[in-house]
């Protein structure tokens, strides 16, 4: 039938509108932009209160599936400790594990992971591999007390913003590798934040769509950071030129 | 059976509906309706005096529940909150006036302050509501996307930098500046001291000559975009349902009663039942009835409740009591400096009141200082004192971080703070005589960033008749006349 279908659309539309929306922030939408895009939902619910109503708690049901994602597991905590709290919420993200002196624990395919780790008493874990996973402010409770932790990936990761970034201090005693490549609501504001990061060696905000300029923000944070080897923009590539140029 | 379906649809009755349209409920005073309706047909007709009908769209309506003066952050936090907790949708009716419907800051002298702002949020209060407060804002500005969500608009983008905030002490302000940081660890805020050799380490740049404690917020501190917010809250609202509108409150209808407390004394209570909002450049005016009022003027929340009869009495006595808020200029200097501290610079309040930020990549910097009451600039326009600068906050800035020698000020702006002459702390909750009034205001600085937590805590006031979350009860204005000082330790 047309009209379960139509819901589904809808869906996809919202989440659609906030990946363009991610993207370009300060962009405003043009109105004819929204005006081509206009379905017949767009135009039931500026008429009627019930159709609204249902837009506004679908958009409230996506943000809720990400907090869901994001619980944390404290009957887990009390029982096995926060390494394995800390495991077990990547592992469970998507994301890859790695205990000390052990090998990279991974989820298959399906989902599914080696549940051995549990059984580690007191080993802590020394890299977090969560390139795209959905953790955000929320779930990085989870990461914080890793406090061995050495190498953090959050590459691609949609939903780590500044908020984040001003949360990683907690790591700052061992934290010696970061990777924000690729996370689209990460700008500048919150790498100004990393200066607590001291014992930081490698650090990578390449291709970042949310900072304004890659290039002065990576000489800021290598004046920041002095210890730390940045890598973000490509310098080896000289200025863009125009095609036609005499 | 067939001339009873006949009758059912000939009577006049309440029209058939199919699905819920946006015109709600019943229209009672239907006969009123129709002879209203037959009095302007009358006027079109040949012969007859052509009065009407014209469009009246930009004056605001005969009848609202909640008025709320003053269509700022605070004022539109207020009506957020209202219409957030209501019991079901669109049990309230909310209106929202405001003087100076563009916010141009910088050419009208009755302006909104939200627009000037600098922005800052920070938890480092030495009264534990306050911390409270700044808590629930940061929440709040974390989740702004989920508060502030509107369907089909684009998300808010509050640009903001959590870079912290550094307070710095001087001997004799160290033993405060430790217990309040106490006090905010208790509170849940992550606050932590640092020694001055910890902090020259920390940031090179600074000159730790005079300090001898400071305090740093790691965490859930920093600078925003405040226009952001306000567009973002403006639009929630309007989507939400409440009305916004320009005009200046110009007059109150109150009536009075005589009642007896427990005691045997004799008070005057007085309600409000009317206000009279007029239209700019013009005499015309809306008369428009309330059942709630809430004074979110700001600056000019002082001039307001004296319409409404606060402070008329002898003075000494409850109704002799002034609401103390008044305007204050403050300046604010953006300048450039190519040396200055780097990316990880704070928004750092040297000991003597100067403050700084940095404004984006490009090294300028955003600061001012608080005047001493001799030196209160005159609040009647925003004229921009230059030498202010020079005098008073330049010196300071350069023995804090030398390489500020070397600055070229780009612009300044001037902004109104509604400034509490009292303590310099907010107002909040009803009036104890005039029954139906609401405060929220006299923040002096810091309304912006405790809005949030200020409009939820008026809500629950008008709502419910408590303070539920954040206990606001210090900030009554019951203070005013007991003359129990809220003071604040250290304002900006």
């Amino acid at each position: 039938m047309a009209a379960p279908r139509a819901f589904l659309r809808l869906g996809a539309r919202e989440w659609n509108g906030r990946a363009r929306a991610i993207h370009g922030p300060r962009e405003p939408v043009t109105p004819d932009s929204n005006q081509k895009r206009r379905t017949l939902l767009q135009f039931l619910s500026d008429h009627f209160h019930d159709v609204q109503a249902l837009r506004e708690y679908l958009l409230q049901k996506q943000a809720s599936r990400v907090n869901w994602k994001n619980r944390s597991f404290p009957n887990i905590q009390q029982k096995y400790g926060p390494d394995v709290t800390g495991a077990l919420f990547i592992l469970k993200q998507g994301g890859a594990v790695k205990f000390q002196d052990k090998e990279w624990i991974r989820p298959n395919e399906r989902g599914r992971f080696p549940t051995e780790f549990l059984t580690f008493r007191e080993v802590p874990v020394e890299a977090v591999d969560a390139s795209g996973c959905a953790i955000n402010y929320q779930g990085m409770s989870n990461l914080l007390p890793l406090k061995e932790l050495r190498s953090l990936s959050l590459q691609r990761c949609p939903n780590v913003d500044d908020w984040c970034l001003s949360r990683l201090y907690l790591l700052a005693n061992s934290l010696q590798e970061l990777s924000l490549a690729g996370c689209p609501q990460v700008s500048e504001r919150g790498l100004a934040c990393l200066h607590h990061l001291q014992n930081l060696r490698r650090l990578d905000i390449s291709d970042l769509p949310a900072v304004s300029h890659p290039g002065l923000t990576q000489i800021l944070v290598e004046e920041m950071l002095p210890h730390c080897e940045v890598f973000g923009t490509d310098w080896t590539r000289g200025p863009k030129l125009e095609a036609d140029c005499p | 059976m067939f001339r009873r379906v006949l009758r059912l649809g000939l009577t006049p009755g309440r029209p058939n509906r199919g699905l819920r349209t946006r015109r709600g409920g019943f229209i009672l005073d239907w006969d009123a309706k129709v002879s209203d309706f037959k009095k302007k047909i009358e006027c079109m007709l040949p012969g007859k005096q052509w009065g009407m009908p014209y469009d009246t769209s930009y004056l605001p309506p005969k009848q609202s529940d909640v008025v709320i003066i003053g269509g700022g952050i605070l004022g539109l936090s207020v009506a957020f909150w209202l219409k957030k907790m209501e019991s079901s949708r669109g049990a309230i009716r909310v209106l929202v006036v405001e003087q100076d419907h563009t916010f141009f800051f910088s050419q009208y002298s009755r302006a909104s302050s939200t627009g000037p702002s600098v922005g800052g949020i920070w938890q480092q209060f030495s009264v534990p509501e306050n911390v409270q407060l700044s808590l629930f804002s940061i929440n709040f500005l974390r989740n702004i996307n989920e508060y502030l969500a509107v369907v089909d608009a684009p998300l808010v983008d509050l640009q903001f930098n959590p870079s912290g905030c550094l307070l710095l002490a001087s001997e004799k302000n160290a033993a405060t500046l430790e217990s309040n940081v106490k006090m905010q660890r208790q509170e849940g805020a992550k606050v932590c001291l640092i020694s001055p050799e910890q902090l020259q380490n920390k940031f090179p740049w600074i000159n730790i000559e005079g300090v001898a404690l400071a305090s740093y917020g790691m965490e859930d501190e920093g600078w925003f975009d405040a226009w952001s917010l306000f567009q973002g809250l403006r639009r929630k609202v309007q989507s939400m349902g409440v009305l916004l509108y320009q005009g200046e409150v110009t007059r109150f209808i109150t009536s009075s009663r005589q009642m007896e407390t427990t005691s045997g004394e004799q008070v005057v209570l007085r309600r409000i039942h009317e206000v009279q909002v007029k239209m700019n450049n013009s005499l015309e005016y809306q008369p428009v009835e309330c059942a709630v009022v809430i004074n979110a003027a700001g600056a000019w929340s002082g001039q307001v409740a004296e319409l409404a009869g606060i402070g008329k009495g002898l003075p000494g006595t409850l109704q002799g009591t002034k609401l103390p808020v008044e305007p204050r200029k403050r300046y604010v200097h953006l300048w450039h400096c190519p040396q200055g501290p780097g990316l990880e610079t704070p928004l750092v309040a040297d000991i003597n009141g100067v403050y700084f930020r940095r404004e984006g990549l490009g090294s300028n910097y955003l600061g001012g200082c608080s005047p001493t009451e001799e030196e209160e600039p005159d609040p009647t326009n925003l004229e921009v004192d230059h030498d202010f600068f020079q005098n008073k906050v330049w010196p300071h800035l350069v023995q804090r971080v030398p390489s500020f020698k070397t600055l070229k000020v780009q612009s300044n702006w001037a902004g109104y703070y509604d400034y509490n002459t009292f303590d310099q702390n907010g107002v909040v909750g009803p009036h104890p005589l005039v029954v139906n009034m609401y405060f929220a205001t006299g923040f002096s600085g810091h309304g912006l960033q405790h809005a949030p937590g200020i409009g939820r805590a008026v809500a629950e006031m008008v709502l419910e008749g408590q303070f539920k979350t954040i206990d606001m009860s210090p900030f009554l204005f019951n203070r005013f006349y007991l003359g129990e000082k809220l003071q604040e330790y250290n304002i900006l």
